[in-house]
């Protein structure tokens, strides 16, 4: 707290003053960390980290389906560390992938690059502010994900039923994750999410505080840039919805060790109360990881449209009532555990209305690039990318938000291959346009524009071919979970797996450019975009000060947003 | 929320970044406890609506007011125990066509095939389930739990009736028979008291 209270005086020009507070030795700048852009650095590495290990995950999936039968899951559990797999424990092994793979993804990769990396970065700085609110709770955020993430690599090597590892799926659904998955490696699982849960309500917490108490003079709540909203909404979601989710794995938890009976009929439980709690949560997580990527979108394409949003106050508040829509879809996850009629009208209804505020923010991106200055930089780029993307995504959902549809299309590839490309396709390429808009500032090094644009072409091409064909497997039938199928589902798994080494080559591009800017990138100029980008980042140095904004910048009354 | 952070000294922005922090703690813990909250709320909700296939229970009084019309409707018995639970477990009758509105009594066989004395309790629900409201038990062995020693058998009876409101339910204008599935699950399982007789109340192996 004491970190907080200096900030507020002193001058960011003289260096002086503080030296040995801007100069701390490499123990406590990285592990003592309250500074957030410190720890924004720390969040993106992590996600980076994780995401590789998510992603190897999804390429032995893909070799796996590469062809019919069982070719590598045997080899896979080996390495897990089972000695002579049976068949049981090397179909185990598949369940434990999917698992990893999922929660990986979700819990840190998409959530720490999104909040924690972007939202930890620049979310003070947009709105003029030195620091977060809580600096140190910042730093206990980051460290309680990381611990929930060696929980979780830790569960793949302790017994979880029929095999190493647990195999549940990250709904982690009763009762499979109850008495169907003995062994400890669930309740590892449960406890890396408790952590990263725990460290996400703490990281609301603080953005909640930063955006209600920190602005700058003038920054009005709609004045702020639409990151800083997309950040404000996501924290609210997470503080509303996480919880309800530790409440539901704390009863598998008793259920799992201490013989209550909450999700067990033999008890007086039922196993759909517990899937209804986590869709509670679920629903609502899939626009946490989506919702900063639209802030992300619009700041790129109000920047390079030379031109302020479309419709600003109208994208801000489609991400509000996004945000409130999203609570009550919930049951859509669930129409194949026996809803009446009218429940699933009720949720098809609701559902799809929540394409209408999407649909706003879609077609203002569009207006704004109208008549705009257009300069197709690497950012914008991935941007539209993104706008495609999403919106291929966005067209699945409405078709499998109808009960009706949904009952045939229920758990087959067509749902892999929809909110692979909200998430997958829409929220990565969120990312990786956030990144190039961004990492000159962050590292003080321009990348490259070729490297850039030609990760981006790959990457489009790798992930279409992966993801497009499983909409034909879906709507054939062909079901998720399973790591075999009949011969007549091969031509388009072989595609799909050709696609994962086409997007994975994109990848080597990405890490080439980080390479080439760290080893021969020239120095990023303050405001190397040019002018379109308005927003406060670009009034400070690349990269900014240890402790920017010592003296408060103030936003004019006319300020466009 | 007015943005007055630059004239406010660091101890009244300590302050006001206090309360916002415990109130965003205070409405965490709220929705943790709205997480719990739902367990209890979730089968209230279940008992008053006849969401999953949950039945009704009424008193005898209440069953006694209505009157039988002649509209016949099916009821099938279904029962099943969990798995490796050592009870042998059926219904004595396969179905039933009873006129709705009719109180009707099904009878149920089990039998402990254990040398031990299991204590069973029985799991109810009836398909389609939209019929579930409308399907009232005035007494049934599922209502508490059941003891059986070692060998011992009994015939439980379940008394029921579907009510005629179930003609007006748009829902249910095309259901012709209701399926009635129990499901024993162990509640305890201990030792036979010493000296304890083996018993053979039923005696009615088909």
């Amino acid at each position: 707290m004491a970190t907080t209270a200096d900030h507020f005086h002193g001058n960011a020009a003289d260096h002086g003053h503080d030296h040995a507070h801007d100069h701390p030795g490499f123990f406590a700048r990285w592990f003592m960390s309250t500074n957030h852009k410190d720890i924004g650095t720390m969040y993106l590495i992590f996600a980076i980290f994780a995401g590789i290990i998510g992603g190897a995950f999804s390429g032995m999936m893909r070799a796996e389906l590469a062809e019919p039968g069982i070719q590598y899951l045997d080899t896979f559990a080996k390495w897990f560390g089972a000695t002579n797999p049976d068949f049981t424990t090397t179909l185990h092994t598949w369940n434990v992938l999917i698992t990893a793979h999922g929660l990986i993804m979700v819990f840190f990769m998409v959530m720490p690059a999104m909040i924690g990396g972007f939202g930890n970065w620049f979310v003070p700085i947009m709105i003029g502010a030195p620091d977060m609110a809580f600096p140190r709770m910042n730093n206990i955020s980051f460290w309680l994900t990381v611990a929930g993430f060696i929980s979780l690599m830790c569960s793949a090597f302790v017994p979880g039923g029929t095999g190493l590892g647990a195999g549940t799926g990250w709904t982690v659904y009763a009762p499979l994750s109850t008495y169907g998955s003995p062994g400890m490696a669930v309740d590892f699982g449960i406890f890396a999410l408790h952590l990263a849960g725990a460290g996400s309500i703490m990281g609301a917490i603080n953005f909640i505080t930063t955006i209600f108490n920190m602005r700058a003079p003038g920054m009005t709540l709609h004045k702020m840039p639409l990151f800083v909203w997309s950040v404000l909404v996501t924290a609210f979601l997470l503080l509303l919805s996480l919880p309800v989710l530790a409440a539901a794995i704390t009863m598998l938890l008793t259920d799992r060790n201490f013989g209550t009976t909450f999700f067990d009929p033999a008890g007086g439980g039922d196993p759909v109360l517990y899937q209804h709690l986590f869709w509670f949560f679920g629903h609502p997580e899939v626009y946490i990881m989506i919702l900063p990527g639209f802030g992300i979108i619009s700041q790129i394409i109000s920047t390079f449209s030379k031109k302020p949003v479309f419709g600003y106050l109208g994208m801000a508040y489609a991400m509000v009532a996004i945000g409130v829509v999203g609570f009550i879809v919930w049951a859509h996850h669930m129409y194949s555990t026996g809803l009446s009629v009218d429940v699933k009208m009720y949720f098809t209804a609701a559902t799809m209305i929540i394409a209408v505020p999407t649909g706003v923010k879609i077609f203002s991106w569009i207006a704004t690039m109208w008549g705009g200055s257009l300069e197709f930089k690497s950012p914008l780029v991935w941007a539209i990318g993104f706008i495609f993307l999403f919106t291929v995504g966005g067209v699945t959902g409405v078709v499998l938000a109808n009960g009706g549809i949904d009952d045939a299309l229920h758990d087959t590839y067509y749902v892999v291959a929809h909110f692979h490309y909200v998430l997958s396709l829409g929220a990565v390429t969120a990312l990786f346009a956030g990144f190039y808009y961004w990492f000159p500032k962050m590292s003080g090094r321009m990348h490259s524009e070729f490297l850039a644009n030609l990760h981006f072409a790959i990457f489009f091409v790798g992930v279409n071919m992966i993801f497009f064909p499983m909409h034909f497997l879906g709507a054939d039938g062909m079901p998720r979970r399973i790591p075999d199928y009949p011969e007549a589902y091969t031509y388009w798994n072989h595609f799909a797996t050709v696609g994962y080494m086409v997007m994975a080559a994109s990848l080597v591009v990405w890490l080439a450019n980080i390479v080439y800017a760290f080893v021969a990138g020239r120095q990023a100029e303050d405001n190397y975009w040019g002018e379109g980008a308005t927003t406060l980042e670009w009034t400070l140095s690349s990269p900014p000060p240890f402790h920017q904004f010592e003296t408060l910048p103030v936003i004019a009354e006319t300020a466009h947003p | 929320m007015a943005s007055t952070a630059p004239f406010a000294s660091p101890d009244q922005a300590r302050r006001r970044n206090r309360r916002v922090g415990l109130i965003g703690l205070a409405v965490a813990l709220a929705m943790l406890g709205m997480g719990f909250a739902a367990v209890p709320l979730y089968r209230i909700f279940c008992q008053v609506t006849g969401y999953g296939g949950t039945t009704q229970r009424v008193d005898a009084a209440t069953a006694g007011a209505v009157k039988a019309i002649a509209h016949p409707i099916s009821i099938r018995f279904d029962a099943n125990v969990e798995r490796g639970m050592p009870w042998q477990f059926k219904p004595l009758q396969t179905t039933h066509t009873i006129a709705i509105g009719q109180r009707d009594m099904a009878l149920f066989y089990a039998k402990n095939t254990s040398d031990k004395v299991i204590v069973g309790t029985a799991s109810f629900n009836v398909e389609p389930e939209q019929a579930a409201p409308y399907f009232n038990k005035i007494q049934c062995f599922c209502f508490t739990s059941q003891t059986l020693q070692p060998g011992e058998a009994v015939k439980m009876p379940v008394l029921y009736y579907v009510d005629p409101a179930i003609l007006k339910d748009k829902d249910n204008k095309d259901v012709e028979q209701i399926t009635l599935s129990y499901t024993f699950h162990v509640t305890e399982i201990r030792d036979p008291a010493p000296g304890a007789k083996t018993l053979d109340r039923g005696g009615v192996e088909r």
